[in-house]
């Protein structure tokens, strides 16, 4: 079959070629961290790039501190990644503060735990009166009884991806959305038996309207929650259930700041403000399927109704949107209940050691702020499987800007 | 929940190939809060053959501008029936060369971003607070999404574009705000700064091609007002 593409610049044909499904944001850093490496890289996604949970997501660049009670490993990488992140995307981000509010007794003495929860992990805390929390964001609930500031921002998910992804570009990545993954390409195992492993994927391009097969050293499936359909395209199961949130945006911009109440983490408890909007989330439930996630009614009342707690302005302000981004959620459950304390970070899968299929990996979950250092770690393992000595550069120098993604043309859309 | 039967005309077209231009009409339930998007997610649920940019689903990325009904707009706050029409037309946005389906290169107006323009800008919101003491000011994100709305609905051939010059205007505006309050305001003036934007400007592709058909204004979803910064960069460029 025809290949429509240029095939990536002028490394040499020994160079591996690693196969990247998904665009969300795991695939837009895996990509940028295995160009910087050196290794020829595709990476695939059947629509446009994060269409799927990465561009619906909160906005929240996250400090760690709303994890750091509960996990304090999640809390000290959110602190480490989100620094990273705001030296190498700053374009992407609006690094404002956060504010921890509490509003009745239960949450100040909440402040006994999460103050030192967060100096544990790394992340800087200032103590605020009410009134000096107020002098910052006039529109808190006046009744706030005290508040703490916290390194917390508001990004831009579609932006703060595709700086990886233009910077990867820039570095020969081959990026082609609207490419689907059809098929995996299996062979007998080098080592026998029943064994297999995968040799590379087939793909539907809706562009050209044709499919083709394209060969591949290591395929990582990087599709989150749609990854039971992908690992199945290998006969594997895989304990992976969509987990959709809804938020809900109101126009215009009523805090600069990160708004969180001091309380274990819960539904409708941040509001992020994004541009000129204040995004109030986030729920959780389980879904059947990833593409189909409609925000029920009832968690849009809900949403506002907390909102307006922490900033009552949100009770006038004009609805703008509600949608729902389908989180995949690692681990068999049952029922809704108790999926707050599943671990929320990501798996690292080496289907040779669960499956028996060698060359195939799936990375799953994390963070958006966390993106850049589970990137790094899924490279890292990935270059020792293939015998490569190449460090991790990522959190060296600022990534391109996002409009760069459209100035570096190789054939993707 | 109501329902009411609406008649979606979507556009299909495969790159190289013009003969399969054609529209495909597809008659579904609607409810009240069902977008554009809504209806696309759910026609490519059933033919992933259907393509068109969507990321975000609340109007911050600007990917899933389309001209709907003969009108640019992001097609994931558009409500169908705010539109009050029994049949919906979809299509992908002019100008713009064509990917497939409704789906465009916006590159055909990126490129024309010069790369070290700025997107923060200082935060107008709540201007009486008063920062964290680590921070000099709040920053955002400006208003423009650059979701190419603009640039579809502008009558006028071989420019620059409204979504460029509101840039460059909102640019220039953004180096003397910082000017003006970093610096005392009588020390320098601001030419050096300005000029190569002024240049860009005033070039053979800048403002003076605007015919003041004011369709920019109309269509942007995020109230960024291409046309005034247009006669704004006119203004400065007069004096």
């Amino acid at each position: 079959m025809r290949n429509p593409f240029i095939l990536s610049m002028m490394l040499p044909m020994s160079t591996p070629q690693v196969i990247i499904i998904g665009g969300g944001g795991t695939g837009a850093a895996l990509a940028y961290d295995f160009a910087l490496r050196g290794l020829r890289v595709t990476l695939l996604e059947r629509g446009e790039l994060t269409s799927g949970t990465t561009g619906r997501h909160h906005g929240q660049l996250h400090c760690g501190a709303r994890y750091a009670v509960q996990d304090r490993e999640i809390g000290r990488e959110c602190m480490v990644e989100s620094e990273i992140l705001r030296r190498i995307a700053f374009p992407s981000i609006e690094f404002n503060y956060g504010l921890f509010v509490a509003l009745c007794a239960e949450d100040e003495r909440y402040c006994d735990s999460f103050i030192p929860a967060c100096e544990a992990c790394g992340i800087p805390t200032r103590l605020l009166t009410a009134k000096q929390a107020l002098a910052m964001e006039p529109r808190l609930n006046p009744k706030l009884r005290l508040s703490i500031q916290v390194p917390d921002g508001s990004m831009d998910a579609w932006r703060l991806a595709l700086q990886f992804f233009a910077s990867a570009r820039a570095l020969g990545a081959d990026i082609r959305n609207f490419n689907e993954v059809i098929g995996l390409n299996l062979a007998g195992s080098a080592e026998g038996g029943t064994r297999s492993r995968v040799t590379g994927v087939k793909v539907r391009d809706y562009r050209l309207g044709v499919e083709y097969e394209l060969e591949a050293d290591l395929v990582i499936n990087a599709s989150g929650a749609w990854s039971k359909k992908i690992v199945g395209l290998a006969g594997i199961d895989i304990a992976v259930s969509p987990s959709p949130g809804t938020m809900v945006a109101v126009k215009g911009r009523l805090n600069n700041m990160v708004i969180s109440r001091l309380h274990p983490a819960g539904d409708g408890d941040i509001i992020v403000p994004q541009r000129n909007l204040s995004i109030i989330g986030s729920t959780q439930r389980l879904a059947e399927d990833p593409d189909n996630i409609e925000p029920p009614g009832d968690d849009v009342e809900n949403l506002l109704d907390s909102a307006v707690e922490m900033v009552p302005a949100f009770r006038d302000a004009s609805f703008h949107a509600a949608w729902s981004a389908a989180r995949p959620l690692i681990g068999e459950a049952a029922s809704a209940a108790g999926l707050r304390s599943l671990s929320r970070d990501f798996s690292l899968i080496d289907h040779r050691d669960s499956d028996g299929v060698d060359r195939f990996l799936s990375i799953i979950g994390g963070k958006a702020t966390t993106l850049r250092g589970m990137a790094q770690i899924t490279a890292d393992w990935v270059c020792q499987q293939l015998g490569i000595q190449a460090e991790c550069r990522t959190a060296e120098q600022p990534l391109l800007p996002a409009r760069s993604y459209y100035r570096t043309r190789t054939g993707a859309a | 929940m109501s329902t009411t039967m609406i008649t979606f005309r979507i556009f299909r077209y495969r790159v190289g190939d013009p003969g399969s231009e054609r529209f495909e009409d597809t008659t579904l339930p609607v409810e009240k809060a069902t977008t554009v998007l809504d209806v696309l997610d759910a026609l490519n649920r059933k033919d992933r053959t259907l393509m068109f940019r969507h990321s975000c689903h609340h109007g911050s990325c600007g990917t899933c501008a389309c001209r709907i009904n003969g009108r640019e707009r992001l097609a994931c706050l558009t409500r169908v029936l705010d539109l009050d029409a029994q049949v919906v037309t979809v299509e992908p946005l002019s100008k713009l060369r064509k990917v497939g389906g409704l789906v465009v290169d916006p590159g055909g107006f990126f490129r024309e971003y010069p790369s070290d323009w700025q997107t923060l800008r200082l935060s107008e919101a709540n201007p009486e607070a008063k920062p964290p003491q680590e921070l000099a000011g709040y920053v955002r994100l400006e208003n423009c999404i650059e979701c190419g709305a603009c640039v579809s609905a502008c009558p006028v051939q071989d420019f620059l574009g409204p979504a460029v010059l509101a840039g460059l205007n909102r640019e220039r505006l953004h180096r003397e705000r910082l000017h003006r309050e970093r610096f005392d305001r009588r020390s320098a003036d601001t030419g050096d700064r300005e000029k190569p934007l002024l240049e860009l400007a005033s070039g053979e592709r800048g403002v003076w091609k605007c015919r003041r058909a004011l369709e920019c204004s109309r269509v942007c979803p995020t109230a960024v007002y291409p046309a005034q910064h247009i006669q704004e960069l006119r203004n400065k460029l007069r004096e």
